[in-house]
């Protein structure tokens, strides 16, 4: 039986009969960046940045599960609908983190809503 | 395991052998693994962002209290136990690529690091757990803590020991899954052409990595500054 019609696009390489098999050279690459982001992180955590600090610190966390997704999930090599599953993950998680700061921290800015502040 | 022993099939009638009826073929069931797979973590994410989310809002209403807390972490325990993480999820990624290659040996050796690996990041865990006790840390009646961030620091290690204690628990978890794969390994189960529950469990592994990677950050390192 064939699977065409659910595959109408298929291209000989396109996952098809074997999963993309990622080098090894490049899980050792993306292991090397990793190690080397925990070391900076760790460094650039005792040199006082201000707010800049948590940004930073979260900039290079979302940079290293980045590159785990990518590489390490072989989200790069993956199918589009692998892809979108993730991105509408991420989707959701932004309406829960920013609808719900979005209450939060504007609660000082009108002088009803202080006492949350206390 | 009652169905016969799969030595006698040649890898392309074993794979085969591994289709469920439901599908029409191995790349239909790979795919339809691979996405529930990642669906289920996408309600992972979720369940981890409430635990992000209810830190992020408790950090706003004191910083600084959340920032003094944060230093009685063990910052070189923390760092180590990340690259643990880190090497596992190379062991991991190197696991997956042995079973794609269908290189048994190889797989085993990985597998056993990836477990080996987790129970060292849980180990170094506990040396954590115990310290913080020690020193009374543990949110409850028996919490002592000096200074006028008591609040704040009470919720920083109630927070702090209920994201990393459920991420030890997907620790757990994993390190069991590790082992179903290894006796699955060693009784060549695995093919080139059949190979996904080492493809999906990796998934899962690395996205426990992927918490920590984030966890790290937030509970060790926010007020190393202020020393």
């Amino acid at each position: 039986m064939s699977d065409l019609h659910l595959r109408p696009n298929s291209r000989v390489g396109d996952t098809q009969l074997a999963d993309h098999i990622v080098s090894p050279r490049i899980y050792l690459a993306v292991f090397g960046i990793l190690l080397l982001m925990t070391a900076t992180t760790t460094a650039v955590s005792f040199v006082d940045l201000g707010p800049w600090n948590t940004v930073v610190a979260l900039g290079i966390a979302a940079f290293k599960a980045t590159l785990v997704v990518l590489f390490f999930m072989h989200i790069k090599y993956s199918r589009r609908l692998m892809q979108l599953v993730i991105g509408g993950g991420l989707l959701w998680l932004a309406i829960l983190l920013l609808l719900t700061l979005s209450d939060f921290l504007t609660r000082g800015w009108l002088p009803v809503f202080q006492r949350f502040e206390s | 395991m009652s169905e016969p022993e799969p030595e006698p099939l040649s890898n392309e009638e074993y794979a085969a052998s591994r289709l469920q009826h439901h599908f029409v073929s191995m790349d239909q069931q790979r795919d339809a693994s691979t996405l529930a797979m990642w669906v289920f973590l996408v309600t992972e994410i979720l369940f981890f962002g409430g635990f992000f989310l209810t830190y992020t809002v408790y950090r706003w209403q004191d910083p600084r209290g959340f920032a003094h807390a944060s230093l009685h972490m063990d910052i070189l325990l923390g760092t180590i136990n990340t690259a643990v993480l880190i090497v596992s999820s190379l062991t991991m990624a190197m696991a997956v690529h042995s079973a794609a290659t269908g290189r048994r040996r190889p797989l085993l050796a990985y597998l056993s690091a990836t477990i080996l690996l987790g129970f060292a990041f849980l180990g170094i865990k506990a040396v954590e757990y115990m310290d913080h006790i020690r020193h009374h840390l543990f949110p409850g009646p028996g919490f002592r803590y000096p200074g006028v961030d008591k609040p704040a620091a009470e919720m920083f290690f109630s927070l702090y020991f209920g994201m990393t204690g459920l991420h030890a628990l997907h620790m757990i978890v994993g390190i069991g899954i590790m082992g179903t794969l290894l006796v699955m390994a060693y009784r060549g189960r695995f093919t080139p052409g059949y190979y996904n529950p080492v493809e999906v469990s990796g998934l899962y592994w690395h996205f426990v990595d992927i918490v920590w990677i984030f966890l790290f950050p937030l509970l060790y390192l926010i007020g190393r500054h202020l020393r």
